[in-house]
């Protein structure tokens, strides 16, 4: 009897792991997306706009899956091999400030969209994949949000989000890219500064 | 009728003749998909002027027309455009989303009441967006410079000339009362210029210069429209 328990146990625990592995980086976004979205639903003040509380709520939820050194690398291009740590840092801290706000941003927008789950586009051994998510709305066509994530020490990390075929972090490369050839590194750490204080929230 | 086809002829030709024009401008552009740079960024100044005028018009209607109410008016003039996306998806070779959008209108424009109830999706019958700039695309044109138009905002030359062939489509432009057509492509842009606003607030918030980030997500996402957002593997890292 005991032994019969711990093989239905042990098959009950390697099927869910299996199944876990099978797409890891899909369960993730689905968890993430779906605490967001219930607190969402039932924050008035979020709906109204109230960006600040929106920041805290993707503070606590969505940054810890976010990987936003390399978030920052990647819309920095090949000049982020130029930056020294000091700079890499300072960089990220700010482009992480920025997208986080450009985000809670998104989310006041919230009414009464609902969230498709589509299947992850990877391969088993891959240490990258795409999450293919769809957000639903009466009346419009589907518009395709995807998650590039990949899999770190600490679990799967957001690297990208694609909205409608525009990922949020190329479409900064061209900026950025004129920005260093002009000011140097140091003049792209000033100008995310300077955008970041001039869009403080409870400002405008 | 056939006058309104000549006009429209004549408008074809007018912007044919503005953008071959523009081939001798001389420019200061930094970027080689956007060489009419300094044109485009006057035009962008002057949408931003009128939009001092439309966008509160625009946040008027959002704020007084209850939820239902705008909702019936963006699928009374989605059903429209469903017959453009059908046409446009048959010319794409794609029978079975042509198919199910001649379905959509079908249904929606009688269940529907005039296409004012989109019940067409809640049978199944999953909505698409498509335009001629995305069939030219499909076979094979490319994007050519880009441009920023006055009121119809960002294009390709692609896109361009693919809107002036959906306009000349377009059955709205069609409808013989000319103040009813006024009025229904009045309503139809404020609608649209409303449903974007809550991405006003995103780029205000995300972009450094927003001609520079309206511009590389129109091109991006039109990239990705013409794939329909398949087949693009260069989303994951191997291809950053």
């Amino acid at each position: 009897m005991r032994l019969l328990f711990s093989l239905v146990l042990g098959l009950l625990v390697s099927c869910g792991s299996a199944l876990a592995q099978e797409d890891a980086p899909g369960a993730m976004i689905k968890k993430v997306t779906e605490d967001v979205l219930t607190i969402v639903r039932q924050d008035k003040d979020i709906q109204n706009g109230n960006t600040a509380k929106a920041i805290a709520l993707v503070d606590a939820k969505v940054l810890p899956y976010f990987n936003f050194q390399r978030m920052t690398a990647l819309a920095v291009g090949k000049d982020w091999s130029k930056a020294t740590p000091e700079q890499k840092k300072k960089l990220s801290e700010e482009f992480k400030t920025l997208l986080v706000r450009t985000y809670s941003n998104a989310l006041t927008g919230y009414r009464d969209q609902t969230v498709r789950y589509k299947p992850t586009r990877m391969q088993a051994a891959d240490d990258e994949a795409l999450v293919r998510t769809e957000i639903v709305q009466p009346g419009s066509k589907p518009i395709p949000l995807e998650y590039a994530v990949e899999k770190t020490e600490s679990g799967w990390k957001v690297f990208d989000v694609i909205v409608a075929g525009v990922s949020l972090v190329s479409n900064y490369r061209d900026t950025f890219n004129q920005e260093v050839r002009a000011n140097g590194v140091d003049g792209l750490i000033q100008m995310l500064a300077n955008k970041n204080k001039q869009m403080e929230p409870g400002k405008k | 009728m056939k006058i309104q086809l000549a006009k429209r002829v004549c408008t074809v030709a007018f912007a044919a003749v503005v953008m071959g024009g523009l081939a001798g401008c001389a420019t200061t552009a930094n970027n080689p998909k956007d060489p009419y740079e300094g044109f485009n960024r006057a035009m962008f100044t002057v949408n931003e002027g009128l939009d001092v005028v439309i966008k509160p018009i625009a946040q008027g209607y959002d704020a007084a027309a209850p939820l239902p109410v705008k909702a019936g008016i963006g699928n009374f003039f989605g059903n429209i455009w469903d017959v453009l996306t059908a046409v446009n998806n048959l010319l794409q070779g794609k029978g079975q989303q042509g198919m199910s959008d001649i379905g959509r209108v079908l249904i929606n424009s009688t269940i529907g009441i005039g296409g004012v109830f989109d019940i067409a999706s809640e049978m199944g019958l999953e909505k698409h967006t498509e335009d001629f700039g995305q069939t030219l695309g499909v076979w094979g044109v490319g994007d050519g410079p880009y441009f920023y138009w006055p009121l119809i905002g960002p294009r390709t030359t692609r896109d361009t000339f693919g809107w002036m062939v959906d306009s000349a489509m377009d059955p709205v432009w069609y409808v013989s009362d000319v103040p009813l057509r006024n009025s229904l492509v009045g309503v139809r842009f404020i609608d649209l210029r409303a449903s974007l606003l809550p991405t006003d607030k995103i780029v205000e918030q995300a972009a450094f210069d927003k001609y520079n980030y309206i511009r590389d997500a129109y091109l991006q996402n039109r990239q990705s429209e013409i794939r329909d957002g398949k087949g693009d593997d260069c989303k994951l890292s191997r291809c950053y």
